[in-house]
């Protein structure tokens, strides 16, 4: 479902050279729950952004779900994360002017639906989260648990295959993470491909696959 | 998606109000000037009461008569009987009216002298032009022919030479200038700014001191020629320019020896152009000067709303990045930051529009202009459609632009 073959990702400066990536080998099966590990800097959320075509490698290959995407441009690669992709984001990224369905029902934005069939899987998608109380609500009158929800509701409306998380837990308590996690053990049961970025290894240890990086190099 | 886009640039809009206000404050006002501006344009050259017919009309103001050398030029009106001969007699026209240019003279009431506007015309001239009678009647070919000593007076003329404005004044007698006229008729004034209409009193052509039978091409008449359809301009031109070419040269008058004699019969904006600017290429100047005016009431405001919408859009990087990341295409997101911009344009054009009915209002009846008729008539109202659009196109594409091409990484880093 994804793969990284010699990923390589460097940040230039007039300065100074970082090599964030170093030859990444990475294969991610359908159906699997991956977890990435490794301490601040190692190039986790960067090979995250790699894997969901939100930043481009300097050298190597990515494909996602069997198609090379080197070649693709703006509108191939937002027609890509739009029909195949997910995001949770740390800090949930939910545009604060929109209501919380309004929130949910922007990946379907981009897509031939009608405003009635939007609204409907949006519904759906935020009653799989246990938010059908809240749509009409804003952001700021959520929890930081109900803001993740929402985010999560974003990421599957759409129904893509792959979720990606970037430290979905990172910003709430324990018991909330749990929760959360317990939402995307759930997804995947449902069939969805998960690679999540963690620092918590409890969490690490609840998915199929550990990958551990360090100083931008695959140790694990 | 049109609704999504309305309704979070609504809720940018509320986000800042003071912000807001500043941005609304500078797009209302730039489009309050430029509709006042059109609205005054329109006012100058559209077609309005009394000439609603100007728009298939051609007038023939001005003739200009050089010697050989070039160095003595005379140019005016023309005489009656020039036009007469030349003009009144043209084939292919609707009509033609001949009238003579604003004259001052004075009359008194009592004590009190009121000073006034006149003018000689034809009984064509009430054809030609659309004169709301308000009593009365216009004097014909029989009050010319018989020398009667008529006339047709405005309202506000009526009110100041009679004191009331409701009493009926038809067959009571004006007295101007020491000479006594009956009155006929009484008309809704036209503006001051309609030079061919505007007079406070009309006489026959044939009434005392109209010089109609001066002999000479120039005098202190002007003609304008009614054609059946605008697409007859060409025929009717055609015809004028052949009887004038056709004027043997030289002509002696007052005197001197004329060689050249030029008479030029446009339709009313290029003769109104030709009155304020004289030469070759007026119209090129003429435009290249609005042109300029518009692009600094529009341009610089313009650029000054696109520094405020770059601050304001990268406000918002983390949601762009959002938007990428779940699928919005470059171009999808450009157009919903261009919409957003035209939406707050046009309830800045919304503004501006009430702010222009008020200060027109107050044009009309402050009486700086007589009979002033500013309007925001459809025409107005499209150009300023049209200057909302360009001005909401101006402002939101560059600032569209930079943001719709950050990068989705840098974009959620905000």
């Amino acid at each position: 479902m994804i793969k990284l073959q010699h990923v390589e990702k460097v940040y230039r400066t007039s300065a100074i050279e970082t090599l964030a990536l170093n030859n990444i080998n990475l294969d991610v099966q359908k159906g699997e729950f991956v977890s990435i590990m490794g301490p601040s800097g190692c190039g986790k959320s960067t090979l995250l952004n790699i894997i969901g075509l939100l930043d481009e490698p300097s050298r190597g290959v990515v494909e996602i779900g069997g198609r090379r995407v080197e070649k693709y441009r703006d509108r191939e690669l937002a027609h890509l994360r739009n029909e195949k992709l997910g995001f949770i984001f740390q800090s949930f990224h939910l545009i604060n002017d929109l209501s919380v369905l309004d929130n949910v029902e922007i990946p379907l934005l981009y897509r031939s639906s009608s405003a009635r069939q939007r609204r409907a899987l949006a519904q759906e998608a935020l009653e799989k989260v246990g938010l059908s109380n809240r749509m009409k609500h804003f952001p700021k009158q959520l929890s930081g648990g109900q803001k993740q929800r929402v985010a999560i509701a974003r990421a599957i409306v759409g129904k893509p295959e792959i979720i990606l998380a970037d430290e979905p837990t990172g910003n709430l308590d324990s018991a909330m993470g749990n929760e959360i996690l317990s939402i995307l053990q759930n997804l995947n049961k449902d069939g969805a491909t998960i690679v999540m970025v963690t620092h918590d290894d409890a969490m690490a240890k609840k998915t199929h696959r550990l990958i551990r990086l360090f100083d931008g190099t695959q140790v694990l | 998606m049109l609704t999504n886009y309305l309704k979070l640039a609504w809720k940018v809009l509320l986000r800042h109000p003071f912000y807001t206000f500043i941005t609304l404050f500078g797009i209302s006002l730039t489009l309050t000037v430029l509709m006042v501006l059109t609205s005054f344009l329109d006012h100058l050259l559209g077609p309005h009461y009394p000439e609603t017919n100007r728009d298939r009309s051609l007038y023939i103001q001005m003739m200009t008569q050089t010697d050989t050398a070039g160095t003595t030029q005379m140019k005016g009106p023309m005489s009656f009987r020039f036009l007469t001969d030349y003009v009144k007699s043209l084939q292919t026209p609707e009509r033609v009216s001949i009238s003579s240019v604003m004259n001052s003279s004075n009359a008194y009431v009592g004590s009190q002298k009121i000073k006034l506007n006149t003018k000689f015309t034809d009984a064509d001239f009430w054809r030609v032009m659309a004169f709301d009678f308000l009593e009365g009647k216009p004097y014909n070919e029989q009050n010319i022919a018989a020398g009667d000593q008529v006339a047709v007076i405005s309202d506000d003329f009526k009110k100041e030479y009679f004191g009331s404005a409701s009493e009926p004044v038809v067959g009571k007698t004006i007295e101007i200038e020491n000479v006594h006229y009956k009155v006929m008729g009484v008309v809704r004034g036209s503006p001051v700014t309609r030079f061919f209409t505007h007079a406070k009193v009309y006489f026959p052509y044939t009434a005392p001191k109209s010089n109609y039978q001066n002999t000479g091409f120039r005098g202190n008449y002007i003609a304008i020629v009614l054609a059946k359809d605008q697409s007859d301009f060409k025929a009717i031109q055609d015809e004028f320019y052949d009887r004038v070419s056709r004027i043997p040269v030289p002509q002696y008058e007052g005197g001197t020896k004329y060689d050249v004699l030029k008479v030029m019969n446009e339709t009313y904006a290029d003769n109104f152009l030709g009155t304020i600017m004289e030469g070759p290429g007026l119209r090129a100047v003429f435009l290249s000067i609005v042109g300029f005016i518009v692009f600094m009431l529009l341009g610089l405001p313009a650029i000054n709303l696109v520094n405020v919408n770059v601050s304001r859009i990268l406000e918002r990087a983390s949601e762009i990045g959002v938007r990428k990341a779940f699928g919005a295409p470059v171009r999808t997101l450009l157009w919903q930051f261009i919409i957003e911009n035209l939406f707050i344009t046009f309830i800045g054009g919304g503004i501006a529009l009430v702010l222009t009915v008020v200060i027109i209002q107050l044009i009309n009846h402050s009486g700086w202009i007589a009979y002033a008729d500013l309007t925001i008539n459809l025409t107005v109202f499209l150009v300023s459609v049209g200057v909302c659009f360009v001005f909401g196109i101006l402002s939101g594409v560059l600032p569209a632009l930079r943001m719709s091409k950050l990068k989705i990484v840098d974009a959620l880093k905000g």
